[in-house]
């Protein structure tokens, strides 16, 4: 199995430009990137890839010992710059996958050579000292959610799910199917995601970071950019003028102008 | 609605009162539609703020329209799962589709119980294609919920039961493997300047066998063998053929007379099986004399399919023992005896009839002894083992047509030119 096929990589844009690799957080998988990968491909060399578990991905390489651990998915990362035989990438992560960037840098080097991270929160639970935007009885309660009422959970998803080739209609009349997960990969994707903490990851960073947080965001509140921001050194700030989790959708011009800003000062 | 004497054409016509109430459903006028519809309404900016909201939903939510117009964010009325549900999945599958249905999240109330709600949700966009806010329809979902949550539990308990009836299945696959290798010898006797080779088919891993051979020496020149197929199958066939193995085992170190032997069995098997369940088997039975460089073989059948003997020239002759009867079938039994001799390159081959009734063909004909003899002429002269690997050949050709179990014994004398002894399974 190539990792081609498993992660479902698709490369586009200009092959002579610095390559970006697009980077989908908990919840989607590369289609999350549709509206600015366009703006993105007109100057640079752009990859994206599903997770293994998610989208297009080989659901079959999904194990669960490997994906209850961001490291798996950083794995993830590092294979697929290894095929494609990346230098010095910018890795643009979205969510928890800002710092599945993180850690893919620190097992790749050379490989990445810069970070975007696009509403980032290296840890979500609300500590002394540290706003992460969550109790710890508010995860308990989503990750008890997803425990006992997956098919609540599901119901955007389970026609998909329980779907098969040989009934195709039900997959037709889904236009959802693009964000369908397993309820049982998105639960451990969803345990490993909100439980994690890599505070301390990130002051290994080096290499020149952006960080990209919106005005308004559910999940990561203003705090966490900020905090992230301040223990990355060097590291640069850019505020979107944006509600929700997702700026590459609510405003992809924006999203996109600061990440091609950012990648075009860094030079070729 | 009574219809009685209408025109389709005027609702109401001609029934005194029927109109008035026709025109005053017409009267119902959008603001009372959207108000009072049987499921709730919302409209937000892109942003989430909550713009318009229908009583109906203030109702379920008990809330005031005050409290929410402008002041909440839709994501205010879910619950945190929720919250990271309509992030993660709701609002990016919203903004690329521009349409959203059939989604399960739970709402806040004012008094903190939770509401099961359906959402779908529509993105209204300007001309120039910019979305400028989003519709959603609320439907009650309570009574959805408990039946899923039925359907959940039960699911689980499918789910359950399924992973439990697995491993019962795996933990009886193993027993009976275990029960069905110890009705067989573990491996064939060592025996100086004799060849053999034996092979079992087993045509199912979840059902024991009715089959059984074995092979052991009496003393420095003789060896006794038996090879059979007991009536039915599962744990009563597995019972009989461990009373028939040890049985003819007993009696062969007893007596050589393998005539005997099989009226020593016929004896066990009708006072072990009484009454309503008699349990009978077939079997050859005999015991190989060195005498020189030759083997001289006694044997008798009660009820088996003949033994072949695949000539060193290249004959195959049939060890005639018509006449044998079943073994625990009737008190006064008779079996056959055959005598031969095997020179070296000869083989003896004992089977069992699951070989010869295998369906074949088109027409799911049996395979049948003479094919069988044709194909051991198509071999001979062949030593033990490479008979019983083209014979193994053969059965997997089969494939389908083979549902019994078979069990498979060569014996014979290695060839002038060939010295050694050994065997092989």
């Amino acid at each position: 199995m190539s990792i081609h096929r498993r992660n479902n990589i698709r490369v586009t844009g200009n092959a002579s430009g610095r390559t970006v690799v697009l980077v989908h957080g908990f919840g989607c998988d590369q289609n999350m990137w549709r509206l600015v990968e366009p703006a993105l491909a007109e100057e640079n060399r752009v990859v994206l890839f599903d997770y293994v578990g998610a989208g297009g991905s080989d659901l079959s390489a999904w194990r669960e010992e490997r994906y209850s651990s961001l490291d798996g998915y950083a794995r993830d990362v590092v294979e697929v710059c290894e095929e494609l035989d990346l230098r010095d990438a910018v890795v643009v992560g979205h969510s928890v996958s800002a710092m599945t960037g993180v850690l893919a840098r620190a097992m790749a080097p050379d490989r990445i050579g810069a970070l975007v991270m696009v509403c980032p929160s290296p840890c979500y639970i609300d500590e002394e000292g540290y706003r992460g935007g969550f109790t710890a009885e508010d995860i308990d309660e989503l990750l008890e959610s997803l425990e006992s009422n997956y098919l609540g959970w599901s119901a955007a998803m389970a026609p998909v799910i329980m779907g098969n080739p040989d009934r195709p209609r039900l997959g037709e009349e889904l236009t959802n199917s693009f964000c369908a997960t397993d309820p049982d990969i998105a639960r451990v994707f969803a345990r490993t995601t909100f439980l994690s903490d890599s505070r301390k990851d990130l002051g290994n960073v080096t290499v020149p970071t952006l960080v990209l947080d919106c005005e308004q965001d559910v999940i990561a509140p203003p705090e966490v950019g900020r905090y992230v921001h301040a223990a990355i050194p060097g590291s640069e700030l850019v505020t979107l003028p944006a509600t929700g989790h997702c700026p590459q959708l609510s405003a992809p011009e924006a999203t996109a102008a600061a990440i091609r800003s950012f990648v075009s000062a860094l030079g070729r | 609605m009574n219809r009685a004497g209408s025109g389709p054409d005027e609702p109401g016509a001609g029934v005194p009162g029927t109109h008035a109430a026709f025109s005053a459903l017409l009267e119902d006028s959008a603001e009372e539609l959207y108000e009072s519809a049987p499921c709730g309404y919302l409209s937000t900016l892109l942003d989430g703020t909550i713009a318009k909201i229908n009583a109906t939903l203030l109702g379920w939510l008990g809330l005031s329209r005050a409290d929410v117009v402008g002041r909440m964010r839709f994501s205010d009325l879910l619950t945190v799962g929720g919250k990271l549900y309509h992030e993660t999945h709701f609002a990016p599958l919203l903004r690329i589709q521009g349409h959203l249905g059939g989604i399960a999240l739970e709402l806040k109330t004012a008094t903190g119980s939770r509401l099961p709600v359906l959402l779908t949700s529509t993105l209204k966009k300007s001309h120039d294609g910019e979305p400028l806010l989003i519709r959603t329809t609320v439907f009650d979902a309570t009574d959805r919920r408990a039946y899923e949550q039925e359907l959940l539990r039960a699911r689980r308990a499918a789910e359950e039961a399924h992973r439990q009836a697995e491993a019962d299945r795996e933990r009886l696959r193993e027993t009976l493997q275990v029960l069905q290798r110890s009705l067989l010898p573990e491996t064939l006797p060592d025996i100086p300047g004799v060849r053999a080779a034996c092979h079992y088919h087993t045509a199912s891993t979840m059902q024991l066998g009715g089959d059984f051979y074995d092979l052991f020496a009496l003393d420095d020149t003789r060896t006794a063998f038996f090879l059979g197929d007991v009536c039915g199958k599962g744990p009563q066939a597995a019972a009989l053929t461990s009373l028939t193995r040890y049985t003819l085992r007993t009696a062969l170190l007893h007596d050589v007379d393998p005539v005997a032997d099989l009226a020593v069995l016929n004896t066990a098997l009708l006072d072990r099986y009484t009454g309503d369940d008699p349990r009978y088997c077939t079997a050859v039975v005999g015991v190989m004399d060195r005498v020189g460089d030759t083997l001289e073989v006694r044997l008798a059948s009660g009820g088996h399919p003949p033994a072949l003997v695949l000539r060193a020239d290249g004959r195959v002759d049939t060890l005639a023992t018509a006449g044998g009867m079943l073994v625990g079938a009737f008190p006064s039994a008779r079996f056959a005896p055959a005598h031969t001799t095997l020179q070296p390159g000869d083989t003896l081959l004992l089977y069992t009839d699951g070989l010869t009734e295998a369906r074949v063909g088109p027409h799911h004909e049996m395979y049948g002894d003479e094919a069988l003899e044709s194909f051991a002429a198509g071999l001979a002269p062949t030593a033990p083992h490479d008979l019983v690997d083209a014979l193994k050949d053969l059965l997997r050709g089969f494939g389908d047509g083979l549902d019994d179990d078979t069990a498979l014994l060569a014996i014979g004398l290695p060839a002038r030119t060939d010295t050694g002894s050994r065997s092989a399974r």
